[in-house]
């Protein structure tokens, strides 16, 4: 369970998180929408302390993470644009990975077949296309079999086929040991993907509860004519 | 900790630039003693090249690589591996590239021409050149977000360093030459770090008559074991106050 209370953030003069208090628990998939520069990869790294908030706490499991780093042990993180070492093979990009998390006990390679990376490992990253990072990034957070999912638009640059693998693999994964937090904008596949919405709007949290309750709250069906509504309506009370 | 510094020296060596470096230490160093035929001479005119050279490519390379391995920290930051050991391994790392270069390119062949002190001075004095350099390479680097502005810092720094303090000290020395300022002086070239080397190494080679009273004055203070003790130390500080500054600023950057 991951527990984000009070986090403030700035970059020089822009608030890009103001106050937000959240709660991931364990064992369900929330969606974390909003528009872009809406704060979402900035709250994701704060979890990840690569950013470090200028105020307020985040635990993990109970304790907080200033500071700490062991806890990452328990947390797949898939970036939004993976960015590699230019020099390196795949290959060695996931034996240095394996030889530097030693001690966990699982490896799950499943994604790399699943996206045909096993054939290309000889390939240097910089050569790589946009599709075929993304597929390295999805099968890195994968890996250890985290208890922890952090995907930052995860189908984004994907073809079709590699979507339904990665779509496949997340469901399999889901079970009441797991948390998962997925950004994206393509609304549809969060729709089949989570049970709980986070809706940012420049920096400030403006929903969060289950979509089932929003979707009866806003009278839609699809998740994407749901988060339409909250938008309009909060157009509205800010020209009102 | 030895781990990530391994992946990172093997990333260093897979560019090949450190390989060139090294190559040029050792021309020039060669190219030098098959010139001069004293090696006294030729050791003076190496130092007056490397001077230049090792804080140059020491703090351009290292910044470069900075900002080149920004992925790789990324990476390495998703990972539950904490700051100190990412930042001290990528130091050590590129510390250990430079000075290796250092030591081949200038270490051995000069211990194969000369043997004295001086020599000994030579090497030492070089290799903490690196270390100050790389680690004001590395403040640079914390300091700054984009590679653009990181390397010009780091080129102040160098300009600084090596060209605009000693007109500086020459201008102090000229306008209050009135006075006694042996002891200003010496505080001032302890300000430093180019400074400094040049020194321990110019008054091992006994030429520093040529420098008049305070000549003889630096002669006393750095001859004795006392002023070089002082002064290897004063370079040693030189490292360690910028690589504990930007450690202190990269564990709170925001990647």
């Amino acid at each position: 369970m991951i527990s984000v209370s009070n986090i403030e953030k700035r970059f020089g003069s822009l608030d890009v998180l103001k106050s937000i208090n959240a709660d991931f628990e364990t064992g369900r998939s929330y969606a974390l929408m909003g528009p872009n520069g809406s704060g979402k990869t900035t709250l994701i790294k704060s979890i990840l302390g690569m950013v470090v908030p200028d105020s307020g706490k985040i635990e993990v499991d109970g304790e907080s993470i200033k500071g700490q780093w062991t806890y990452r042990e328990k947390i797949g993180y898939m970036p939004q644009i993976g960015r590699y070492p230019d020099n390196m093979t795949i290959g060695q990009l996931f034996e240095m990975i394996k030889d530097l998390r030693s001690n966990a006990n699982t490896v799950d390679e499943e994604l790399i077949e699943g996206f045909g990376l096993d054939k290309m490992m000889n390939k240097r990253m910089h050569t790589l296309s946009g599709g075929t990072r993304q597929k390295v990034s999805a099968a890195l957070a994968f890996l250890f079999d985290p208890k922890v999912f952090i995907l930052d638009e995860p189908t984004a640059g994907l073809d079709p086929l590699a979507v339904e693998v990665i779509k496949e693999k997340i469901l399999k994964q889901m079970g009441p040991d797991k948390t998962f937090i997925i950004t994206s904008h393509i609304l549809s596949d969060l729709d089949d993907l989570s049970s709980h919405a986070l809706y940012l709007d420049n920096g400030s949290l403006i929903y969060n509860d289950s979509i089932a309750l929003l979707k009866e709250e806003t009278g839609e069906v699809r998740l994407g004519k749901a988060i339409a509504t909250i938008m309009k309506r909060k157009q509205k009370s800010v020209t009102a | 900790m030895i781990k990530i510094a391994k992946y990172v020296l093997l990333d260093i060596l897979r560019n090949k630039f450190v390989i060139l470096y090294t190559f040029f230490l050792l021309l020039v160093t060669l190219s030098m003693f098959s010139l001069e035929g004293n090696s006294d001479k030729a050791i003076l005119s190496l130092l007056n090249i490397i001077l230049m050279v090792v804080p140059l490519v020491s703090i351009i390379f290292t910044t470069i690589h900075f900002f080149n391995s920004y992925e790789f920290i990324e990476l390495l930051l998703s990972q539950p591996i904490n700051r100190k050991s990412i930042f001290l391994s990528e130091f050590s790392a590129v510390s250990l590239a430079l000075c290796l270069a250092y030591l081949i390119g200038v270490g051995i062949p000069v211990t194969l021409f000369s043997q004295g002190m001086d020599t000994v001075y030579l090497v030492l004095s070089g290799m903490l050149l690196t270390l100050v350099f790389v680690a004001l390479a590395f403040s640079a680097s914390v300091l700054t977000r984009d590679k653009a502005k990181g390397i010009g810092l780091s080129l102040l720094f160098w300009f600084y360093f090596t060209l605009i303090y000693d007109g500086f000290v020459l201008y102090v020395i000229y306008a209050f030459s009135d006075y006694p300022l042996e002891k200003v002086t010496l505080a001032l070239v302890s300000l430093n770090p180019v400074d400094l080397a040049r020194i321990i190494i110019l008054l091992k080679l006994d030429i520093s008559a040529l420098m008049g009273y305070t000549g003889a004055f630096y002669k006393q203070f750095f001859g004795s074991s006392l002023g070089i003790i002082y002064s290897f130390l004063f370079l040693l500080l030189w490292a360690a106050i910028p690589l504990f500054i930007s450690m202190r600023k990269f564990l709170k950057k925001d990647i």
